[in-house]
């Protein structure tokens, strides 16, 4: 079996647990790796519970009587309710298996969206989203005739909440905000938030993508509806993600996929959907994926999600501090108490690309573009930016690695 | 490294021979890499023997992308427009003088296909411009 971590797991010497930090990117160049708001490395223990998977257990799950699938089956079931109880869940029917933030946010504009919007009515959304908690918006405003509003950023990288407020007096249906901005780190009120639209009858989804793999994210406490985010960047593996939604409006919601699993029974001409969760998971499941999940959440449960947040937050102080001392080095979004780990700049004279790349020479990984966040970089009138990202497995010497890559990137082009 | 940022990358990059617009021009395209933000307008004069007279960009970019627009107008000009349509992107690459990953290539090819799509007179340039003629 896997070994599994044990509570109170400290930090100190936490890069051991994951195989990739200790690679060389070019002969005699380790990695440093700044991109983990893009996707998180894996720990050992993660990879060595999807092996164990494959090389012992693996069946299909919900059929079969054989004892592999009835094990399969089980760790399948025991991954939700371990990632329900994770974020607080009541139960663990809430916790529905996507394939990512992505697909949770399409699962709710499809099944919810398409059954409860019609002509003239207003979804808000904010300036900061990510693609992902866009676009659906856009098709489905586009088939529905629906109208989008945008809570305003401001220019230190906040959302304004007076713009929020004007926006609220307009009956809206639906409040979809990213919880943390993959750009900018903002990390957003959302329970103030979510308060403010329910007090107009307005349902929420959160886009939790950055938020649960860093902070502490409570569904009860926050009290949204609806709640994504993606394993990937949280240690899990690519490939599965969750979306959390009420059980009474889950229940009410139409099926999104048709197909195996999702249904109770089938005749020719109909069917009747399955109960929840099965209901939203159509077809065979990312099996191995969703242990690998479950082997994730209890490496940070070890941990524990305050260490992991105060230890990002010291990060990213210590980094804009020094990113500061750097001349020509501008970074976007708010000052590090309204901000978790995420450092994205620009760099006088030097397109983000060419940052990026000569940061790679140094085994430095960044991220250089737009991030998924077109509108808001228009907003900034930023036409790219890198992105410096943390995690658990970061330290003040990648900061400092860093630095002193951006020094090397600057005498290029002197 | 020091191979991709070469001296004359980054000459070309922060010294651009050929920066600007061109009011009136015969030929004008823009295109952009949506991936990395990249944005290139190229303007060309043509003379009656279609030969290219002059030639300028503007727009933004990354180094590669900047000074592989830069080379390529100091390699049109006084080429006819056929000579150009039949341009290779080896040919562009030669100029560069450097080594360049999938991401990158994009940056280094995207004046080319700016300047293929637009003596070509299409709406929109595509990657089977860099290749060979249309
Ligand atoms: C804020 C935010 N929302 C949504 C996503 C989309 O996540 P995924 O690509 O896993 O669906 C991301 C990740 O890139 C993100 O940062």
């Amino acid at each position: 079996m896997t070994i599994e971590p044990k509570p109170g797991k400290s930090l100190i010497n936490i890069k051991a647990d994951f195989p990739i930090l200790g690679r060389e990117v070019h002969p005699g160049v380790k990695l440093t790796y700044l991109d983990s708001a893009a996707t998180s490395q894996k720990p050992l223990c993660v990879i060595e519970a999807m092996d164990h998977y494959y090389r012992w257990i693996n069946a299909n799950i919900h059929r079969g009587v054989h004892t592999l699938a009835e094990e399969s089956t089980a760790q399948y079931e025991s991954a939700r309710e371990r990632i329900a109880h994770f974020i607080g869940a009541s139960v663990k029917e809430e916790v529905i298996f996507t394939r990512n933030t992505t697909e949770s946010i399409n699962l709710v504009s499809n099944s919810w969206g398409r059954q409860n919007l019609k002509n003239g009515d207003l979804v808000i959304l904010t300036e900061m989203e990510h693609h992902s908690n866009l676009v659906p918006w856009h098709i489905l405003a586009a088939e529905k005739n629906l109208r989008l509003e945008f809570i305003e950023v401001t220019p230190q990288g906040e959302l304004d909440l007076n713009s929020y407020q004007a926006l609220l007096q307009q009956n809206p249906k639906l409040v979809a905000f990213s919880h943390m901005s993959n750009v900018l780190g903002t990390i957003n009120p959302a329970a103030e938030i979510i308060r403010m639209a329910k007090k107009v009858g307005a349902l929420t989804l959160v886009d939790a993508a950055q938020s649960v793999p860093h902070i502490p994210v409570n569904v009860n406490e926050l009290d949204a509806d609806f709640m994504a985010f993606s394993a990937h960047k949280m240690l899990g593996p690519t490939g599965i993600g969750v979306l959390w939604g009420k059980k009474a409006l889950l229940s009410s919601m139409p099926p999104f996929l048709g197909g195996g699993d999702m249904i109770k029974k089938v005749h020719l001409r109909s069917f009747t959907p399955n109960d929840l969760p099965h209901k939203f998971e159509a077809g065979t499941p990312a099996i191995a994926e969703v242990i690998g999940f479950g082997a994730a959440i209890d490496y940070l449960t070890a941990i524990g999600m305050d260490t992991i947040a105060r230890h990002e937050k010291e990060l990213i102080q210590y980094a804009l501090r020094e990113l500061a001392s750097v001349e020509g080095v501008r970074v976007v979004g708010p000052e590090s108490d309204k901000k978790g780990g995420v450092a994205s700049f620009v760099l006088d004279g030097v397109h983000p690309h060419d940052v990026a790349q000569i940061l790679d020479s140094d085994g430095i990984a960044v991220r250089a573009g737009h991030h998924c966040a077109m509108p808001l970089h228009e907003k900034f009138n930023l036409p790219a930016t890198t992105r410096a990202s943390f995690y658990l497995y970061n330290t003040t010497e990648d900061v400092d690695k860093l630095v002193q890559g951006l020094k090397k990137v600057k005498r290029y082009f002197e | 490294m020091d191979d991709l940022y070469r001296e004359i990358i980054i000459e070309r990059y922060k010294n651009p021979a050929y920066r600007g617009e061109l009011d009136p021009h015969d030929i004008s395209f823009e295109d952009e890499n949506p991936l990395c933000g990249d944005h290139i307008k190229i303007d060309l004069r043509v003379d009656n023997n279609d030969m290219i007279t002059e030639a300028a960009f503007s727009g933004h970019g990354c180094a590669i992308s900047q000074a592989s627009a830069d080379l390529l107008l100091e390699y049109v000009i006084g080429k006819s427009v056929d000579e150009i349509k039949k341009m290779k992107k080896e040919a562009l690459l030669d100029l560069l003088g450097i080594e360049l990953g999938p991401v990158r290539l994009k940056c280094a090819l995207l004046p080319l296909k700016i300047i293929k799509a637009g003596i070509y007179g299409l709406g929109e340039s595509n990657d089977a411009l860099l290749d060979e003629e249309v």
